[in-house]
């Protein structure tokens, strides 16, 4: 074989949906940059309010160089968003990038947690709920489950902070975190929020997952798995789990790219300072540059989840591994 | 015909839910912004729910509440539906480049979280109902979309759609004679779907305070409005946290039902 100028089709593949990616993001920077501008709404006439002097106004946008085509504005803006610099917030006049650093290291904190104890429970119970499919275990998983998805999170996290904090007093309600906090502080600290997040992303995953593991159990290998006599834990274990890999790594990658979403509802819920909170607030402020900022940077995080799990399933399909 | 026991609560609140919404002014005992008691009043034989943080009757609240709740929700389904479906069925009856340019925007769409976009629009648009009822809608539409798309492209390839092309039928009437009866029953189970949805949607936003403003009130934003009792021990925020879910979970039992009736007839081809 002509190894020489030959791409393995693995790696073809996976730079391709890599770029793919980069570009949905490029596209993406610019609905969120134009596609705004494009709307009604002034800015600095939001900032001044309706009382405003024609003149004030008129300063103001030179000021924040609302006068210059708005497609300059698009490749200043990218160019600095590119090497870091995500430009200054209208209200305060700090620098976005700087306010951001501490906050986004503080959300990551808190979705971390919040994966590493949802993943590895999603997927077994998932398997449990399998395992003894349309049996009780299965129909109170399913059950709660259901209940969970119907309510929203913000419901999610005034029932466990309304239960957990004040009438049973287990844990802070308020999860206030700190520099130079102590790790044990910290996690003590958020722990309410993370079991909230735990609870939104858990139901989806477990669903997904329990699908996931009923669609292979339905193979002919499974079948003679049981013929030949293993006991239906050791078929799922053995047999029906490696098999569900790819789908259950993509499920798992989709429901963290929920946690997204899940995190800045929480993060509002117990007054944490993250950056969910820093978005809601600069909406209510009408202050652009920080909501298309964190904005992009919520979207390229999500979109980064999804490229994760396409890349993933693409790796883990042995039919691919092979060339022929 | 046979209605099974989850279904018919289902039924049963999800009517019980709207009746209140659409006779508001006539069932509430106190006016919406009316303030006849304390703060934070426990339930009484005059306040079945207690009074909220400034005095006013909780009850009240609720079901004025509930209207604004309900009527945003129904109005963004309504919307989306129509834009989604119409799309949908116009990209997979033309297919080409109409196709492929819809379905690349609807693509660019998905790929933001919804949330975030709509926090994003909501930062520059003045935050008012149709706003919200648009931003909610089209953001939904997408959705909509891509399963009538999905399901149009089947349906699309049938013998009688080819008959009606070949004698010469424009595609308004293709889309509205000969798809839409074909492709109603999943789109029908996808509706209540799609209402959960835009209940949970605008009571978040006006949960964060970027949705239905005072002195209108929505479950959302009473959730909101009475947050801060939580914390001394006052339930009441969670009555319409309840409300929300009740709802929620009503319409899942109804639109379970359809979807189980019709799933053997996806597409209309029994």
């Amino acid at each position: 074989m002509l190894v020489g100028l030959s791409v393995h089709p693995v790696l073809k593949l996976v730079v391709q949906r890599i770029s793919l990616g980069l570009l949905l993001l490029l596209a993406v920077s610019a609905i969120i940059f134009l596609g705004v501008e494009a709307l009604p709404g002034d800015t600095a006439q939001a900032i001044l309010g309706q009382s405003a002097t024609p003149q004030a106004l008129a300063n103001l946008r030179a000021e924040m160089g609302l006068d210059q085509p708005a497609l300059t504005r698009y490749f200043d803006w990218l160019g600095g968003v590119v090497t870091g610099d995500l430009g200054t917030s209208l209200t305060n006049k700090t620098d976005i990038a700087k306010a951001i650093g501490q906050r986004l290291g503080n959300t990551l904190f808190l979705a971390f947690w919040a994966a590493i104890i949802s993943v590895p429970l999603a997927i077994l119970l998932g398997l449990l709920a399998a395992r003894y499919q349309g049996r009780w275990p299965d129909k109170v998983i399913s059950g709660v489950t259901l209940s969970t998805i119907s309510l929203p999170e913000f419901v999610v996290g005034y029932l466990v902070l309304y239960f957990l904090a004040v009438k049973w007093q287990l844990f802070p309600s308020v999860a206030m975190v700190f520099p130079g906090m102590g790790m044990m502080e910290r996690l003590n600290a958020v722990i309410l929020p993370v079991i909230v997040l735990v609870l939104v992303v858990l139901a989806h995953m477990m669903r997904m997952t329990r699908a996931a593991i009923l669609n292979v159990m339905q193979s002919a290998y499974i079948e003679t798995a049981e013929l030949k006599g293993l006991s239906p834990m050791a078929v799922i274990w053995r047999h029906a789990f490696p098999n569900a890999i790819a789908p259950v790594v993509n499920v798992v990658m989709l429901n963290l790219a929920y946690l997204v979403v899940g995190v800045v509802v929480v993060e509002v819920v117990f007054v944490y300072p993250g950056m969910g909170q820093y978005l809601v607030d600069h909406v209510t402020k009408r202050d652009l540059p920080v909501v298309q900022a964190v904005g992009l940077i919520f979207a390229a995080v999500y979109i980064g989840l999804n490229i994760m799990a396409d890349v993933i399933s693409i790796l883990a399909n042995p039919r691919l591994r092979h060339p022929k | 015909m046979r209605i099974p026991v989850s279904a018919l609560i289902g039924l049963i609140l999800t009517g019980a839910f709207f009746l209140a919404a659409i006779f508001a002014s006539v069932i509430a005992p106190y006016g919406m912004g009316e303030i006849v008691g304390g703060v934070w009043d426990p339930v009484s034989d005059k306040h079945w729910f207690g009074t909220d943080a400034i005095g006013r009757d909780m009850l009240t609240r609720m079901i004025y509440g509930g209207q604004t709740t309900i009527f945003v929700a129904t109005a963004a389904t309504a919307l989306s539906f129509i834009t989604g479906s119409i799309l949908g069925f116009t990209a997979a009856v033309t297919g080409g480049w109409v196709d492929q340019a819809l379905s690349r925007i609807v693509d660019l769409v998905m790929a933001i979280p919804s949330l975030i976009l709509a926090l994003v629009i909501l930062s520059v648009t003045p935050v008012t109902l149709p706003v919200l009822i648009l931003v909610i809608g089209l953001l939904d539409a997408t959705r909509v979309f891509r399963l009538s798309r999905a399901v149009a492209v089947d349906i699309t390839v049938m013998d009688y759609v080819e008959a009606a092309r070949l004698r010469g039928e424009g595609w308004g009437w293709i889309i509205f004679r000969e798809i839409l009866p074909n492709a109603l029953s999943p789109l029908v189970a996808e509706l209540g779907l799609r209402f959960i949805f835009a209940v949970l949607f605008i009571s978040t936003l006006s949960f964060l305070g970027l949705g239905v403003q005072p002195p209108l009130a929505d479950w959302g934003g009473i959730v909101k409005e009475n947050s801060a009792g939580l914390v001394y021990g006052i339930p009441a925020a969670l009555i319409p946290a309840f409300a929300i879910a009740a709802l929620a979970i009503s319409v899942n039992l109804v639109a379970d039902w359809v979807l189980s009736r019709t799933t053997s007839l996806k597409g209309g081809r029994g």
